[in-house]
């Protein structure tokens, strides 16, 4: 059975203890930021931030959401990375460092500005889902560390239901008329998934999330063409290690079917 | 706290004042949440919008300073409510739990915001006499059981608050009428007996000239709510740091030795006089009157500090222990001012920052150039270490001699830590401590080892309290040991006290701190018990670690049941009594194990009964509100503006509206610590908060033409600070008696040392203090602000 991440923005506190686990267990290095103006920082998701609460404010209203990656089963990086660096683990989307050319196209791809080149190693890089930890059955350690119950880990079936429980919840009992679930069906479904107050568009999210994997894919062709055969020899190699893996995958997942 | 975190999830309303809770106690939220899954709802007053309100179901804004007044309207609310609706109230409880119908004394008098007694002169009450309940001829207290004697403590209560109606106190505080009638509404629901309502505090409700009345005002409500003893109710102080329930219990505060013992004074020059001043008598039978025994404890602290040197003859060693000269306040501002004046020569600013934390950083960081020495004992140099080279100073003109010893962190050293609500938890050390920084307790035994013999050698003023100690610990000090000297001993036996229930007063048992008897037994030490089953229905855990007093989790407990011994709310049990086998069952009762339900539950005082009317306050028996020492307005209650037995030290320094405009607030964030010495040197908190912010309303900032992020700068009488302004509608303007008030919001964790650095806000704040605490008025003064 599928696990899944679930983020209860109507129970997150913004305390960003999810930014500073990330970081400690995925050993990643801290940002130069400066005082902007705002609780939020740093500015934005990178090869080096992982997850960040994201601060909106509306009258009577401090709106916090945890942005990360969304781990989806269609997942717009996998479908566009070259060189099939980004293949599911499960659940879990991940870029393989040692296959990362840094290209950058699924930094484009993803509906949900989530990957992202460090400029050190030249590739690009996000949340595993602490793909080490789920994989030896700890949860992952947004999750693990999370004070109030906000961000939970665990079967994504139970966690739909608990989604589904909890905005009838915030809807009957606390008035968010507009409170809903948001990655049950996105995207083949989504494995971060989330219970919203409020529309998605409200807390930064697309409402119907699409991949913009046309358009990167055109890209790449021309670039492959402009470089030449021999140039585009080492894509070749990596672009058969790719189909090599979704046949595996495939036959994989054929046999627990 | 009177509960613990765990049972704030037995809530139905959770009420937030004072307290940031959210953002500076993470883990509260925890509970709340939990109590929020069920159905409860969450009140947050604050003059601020913050991560705390953003969860709450209603945020009611006022402004700073004016607490008193918004709970007086909660309580002439309650009143009138309680009188017109008795059936929604606890009515037993009110009548034979409270002092609700003691009658006080008819000399007793309040005019125009003064209690009779006072002495303007010394800005003291010095006559309380008239503060006290008429007895009768037994010397009983005398009481009207329907409450309508006027002397009786409920009219006198509704008398108080007469004048805090509605139109007064939103014109006072800033709050709408519809917000204020709403919140009583919600909270006071839950007088009903089968509803809990629970406050949460911290400093917001304490940092004031009024703050320990502010709580006063939170008992006298949880009182008449019936509140207090039961599951999912209490006062709860959410307290500052990891540790602060443990310093305070071990006697962090001037007033105290361990276990709130009184300090001996010089008005008791003997141990006799001592012991006479500190055990309160009753001739009222249902009264327990506990402290009674406070003769047993102090000999047992006495012994197990001074050990065999500590005799019937020489008063248990009693002219050893230093005493406070009568009448002289060694708070933390007189003490700066004592260095300040050359008074103190040395200091041993230990885990403690005052060039940041404390109020008038200006003032502080000068005197700390008039001590010949100062050790700082800390994990980093912190700003009070490194005070000498800070901005602006010439380092060759100081002649303090400055040594800074490395220590610990948490996870370097063993020991026990005491919580909010009261469990000592022991935990153990995980790696050991970079080069050669050393725990508190090395550093600690190590110091009067060598203080020790220094004084044996050389002698010196009163050397024996020195000489005399009992002080075998080596050099390298177990924390097992003291953990048992601190829960004592039965020295005819030798083995461990099971409680301090069997301490005596004749120096056959020694027991460092009374309150942790019974955590540190011949079955092992309980503090390191961790088993996580609840074999209650609330959330007691009561084989997780250990808590004090004797492992009662929920103090006051005898309360949550009615005559005949069964709960109010049986939903929520947290004692009952069996009759016929004359026990309690469910949580450890409030003393006197074996004495059915006939007792009056509030043991600790003298009478039982909890107080609406409460003598025992330096500055009145009702909580009255005054407006802090700078305030933009008068004050509408009464023609006293500043609590009359405030004190304050330099009065020359008061800001005033016509300079200093503006509201000024400080407080912390969830990303830093304290002064921050423990966050501004880790790389990811700096990260998350990376600069000194001030907040602001959006209409203030457009008057000021300040755009958010702007560099500004904020001033109050006593210096100034660069900061970066969030503008935010969170911070909105309040209405007050016809007038705009603009509050600025200054978070004070900032210094000059550390990865990340910024002016202080304590910088601005002022030097006054509470009347009964002389805790510094943090939260509300005056500033300007303006673009930098």
């Amino acid at each position: 059975m599928p696990k899944a991440r679930l983020i209860d923005v109507s129970k997150c506190i913004a305390c960003r203890a999810c930014q500073v686990a990330c970081k400690q267990w995925n050993e990643l290095e801290a940002m130069p930021t400066e005082q902007r103006g705002s609780y939020e920082n740093p500015p934005r998701l990178s090869a080096n931030t992982w997850i960040k609460v994201e601060f909106r404010e509306r009258p009577n209203e401090w709106l916090f959401r945890a942005h990360t990656c969304m781990h989806c089963t269609n997942a717009g990086c996998e479908q566009v990375c070259p060189t099939g660096a980004i293949s599911h683990h499960g659940e879990a989307v991940v870029i393989d460092q040692e296959w990362c050319v840094g290209c950058g196209y699924c930094a484009q791809a993803c509906p949900f500005h989530v990957p992202d080149k460090d400029e050190i190693t030249g590739t690009a890089r996000k949340c595993t889902l602490c793909v080490d930890r789920i994989t030896n059955n700890l949860s992952p350690a947004c999750a693990k560390t999370c004070p109030t119950g906000a961000i939970k880990f665990g079967e994504r079936a139970d966690l739909i239901t608990e989604a589904n429980n909890r905005v009838q919840t915030l809807v009957n009992l606390y008035g968010y008329r507009r409170a809903q679930v948001y990655g049950e069906h996105e995207l083949g479904g989504l494995h971060t998934l989330y219970v919203l107050t409020d529309t998605p568009s409200v807390f930064g999210l697309p409402e119907e999330p699409r991949i913009a994997t046309s358009r990167v894919g055109t890209q790449w062709l021309s670039g492959v063409i402009a470089a030449g055969v021999i140039a585009a020899l080492p894509f070749w190699l990596l672009f058969q290690r790719k189909n090599r893996i979704q046949s595996e995958r495939e036959s994989k997942e054929g046999e627990t079917r | 706290m009177t509960n613990h975190w765990t049972d704030i999830a037995n809530a139905d309303v959770v009420l937030i004042m004072g307290s940031n809770a959210a953002e500076n106690h993470p883990i509260s939220f925890h509970w709340v949440t939990k109590a929020m899954e069920k159905g409860a709802t969450l009140i947050h007053v604050d003059p601020r919008f913050t991560r705390t309100s953003a969860r709450a179901n209603i945020h009611a804004p006022l402004r700073s300073g004016t607490d008193i007044a918004f709970l007086g309207g909660m309580i002439k609310y309650i009143v009138e409510d309680i009188e017109q609706n008795p059936q929604n109230y606890n009515m037993e409880y009110l009548r034979e739990y409270t002092n609700a119908g003691w009658l006080i004394s008819d000399k007793f008098n309040f005019s125009d915001g003064i209690f009779n007694g006072y002495d303007a002169a010394a800005r003291s009450y010095k006559d309380k006499s008239s503060w006290q309940y008429q007895l009768d001829e037994n010397g009983i207290p005398r009481q009207d059981k329907t409450f309508q004697d006027p002397q009786s403590v409920f009219q006198l209560l509704k008398n108080h608050y007469a004048r805090y109606d509605m139109d007064t106190v939103s014109r006072v505080t800033g709050t709408s009428k519809d917000l204020l009638l709403k919140v009583y509404q919600t909270f006071a629901s839950t007088g009903r007996p089968n509803r809990a309502g629970t406050i949460l505090y911290a400093m917001g409700t304490t940092q004031h000239t009024v703050g320990s009345q502010n709580v006063r005002a939170y008992s006298v409500i949880q009182l008449l709510l019936a509140n207090i003893g039961i599951a999912g109710g209490g006062i709860n102080a959410l307290r500052g740091e990891s540790n602060v329930q443990g310093a305070t219990d071990h006697a962090l505060l001037f007033q105290y030795i361990p276990g709130y013992l009184p300090v001996p004074s010089t008005a008791q020059p003997t141990l006799a006089k001592y012991l006479e001043a500190v055990t309160p008598k009753t001739s009222d039978p249902r009264s327990g009157n506990w402290k009674q025994h406070q003769p047993k404890y102090a000999v047992s602290m006495l012994k197990a500090w001074y050990g065999d040197n500590a005799t019937k003859d020489n008063e248990f060693g009693y002219q050893y222990l230093p005493k406070i000269q009568a009448g002289v306040n060694y708070s933390f501002i007189a003490l700066m001012e004592a260095i300040n004046k050359g008074t103190i020569k040395g200091l041993l600013a230990w885990g403690q920052n005052p060039a940041v934390s404390g109020p008038n950083s200006n003032a502080e960081r000068t005197a700390l150039e008039k001590l010949d020495w100062l050790v700082a004992v800390d994990l980093w140099e912190t700003e009070t270490a490194g005070f000498w080279k800070r901005p602006g100073v010439d380092p060759t003109t100081i002649k303090t001699e400055v040594f800074l010893l490395p220590a610990a962190a948490s996870y370097e050293k063993e020991g026990s830590v005491s919580n909010s609500g009261r469990w000592a938890q022991w935990r153990y050390k995980a790696v050991s401590p970079p080069g050669g920084a050393e725990d508190d307790l090395w550093i600690t035994v190590n110091l009067m080892n060598r203080l020790r013999a220094f004084y044996t050698m050389q002698g010196g003023p009163n050397a024996e309290a020195i000489t005399k100690l009992a002080w075998n610990y080596g050099e390298t000090p177990d924390p097992n040991v003291v953990a048992k000297e601190i829960n004592g001993y039965d020295l005819v036996t030798g083995k461990l006290m099971n409680n301090f229930l069997a301490l005596k007063d004749d120096g056959t048992t020694a027991c460092g701190n009374w309150l942790y008897s019974g955590s540190y037994t011949e079955s092992g030490n309980l503090m390191a018990r961790r088993d996580p089953k609840d074999n209650s229905t609330i959330g007691l855990f009561s084989n997780w670690a250990w808590c004090w007093p004797v492992n009662r989790r929920i103090i006051y407990n005898r309360a949550s049941v009615n005559s005949s011994g069964n709960p109010f709310d049986p939903k929520r049990t947290v004692v009952k009594w069996d009759a016929e086998n004359k026990k309690w069952t469910g949580d450890v009762i409030d003393g006197f194990g074996t004495r059915g339900p006939d007792l009056y539950p509030f043991i600790m005082l003298p009478e039982g009964a909890g107080r609406l009317f409460g003598m025992g306050m330096a500055d009145g028996p009702f909580p009255e509100h005054y407006e802090p020492w700078e305030s933009p307005v008068q004050n509408l209650l009464s023609n006293t503006e500043l609590n009359p037995v405030a004190r304050v030290w330099r009065p020359e320094e008061q800001g005033t509206p016509d300079r200093f405009p503006y509201v000024g607030t400080t407080y912390r964030v969830s990303e830093h610590w304290q002064a921050g010495q423990m966050t501004r040197n880790l790389p990811w908190l700096c990260e998350l908060m990376p600069g000194m912010f001030v907040e602001i309303g959006d209409e203030l900032a457009q008057n000021k033409g300040i755009m958010n992020g702007d560099k500004v700068i904020v001033e109050s009488a006593r210096g100034q600070v660069h900061a970066v302004a969030i503008v935010t509608n969170r911070l909105a303007p309040l209405r007050v008696d016809g007038q705009v008030i603009y509050q600025v919001g200054i978070p004070w964790h900032w210094g000059y040392n550390g990865l990340v650095t910024g002016d202080s806000a304590n910088l601005l704040t002022p030097y006054i203090g509470d009347a009964n605490t002389t805790i510094p008025e943090y939260k509300a003064f005056l500033v300007n602000i303006r673009r930098a």
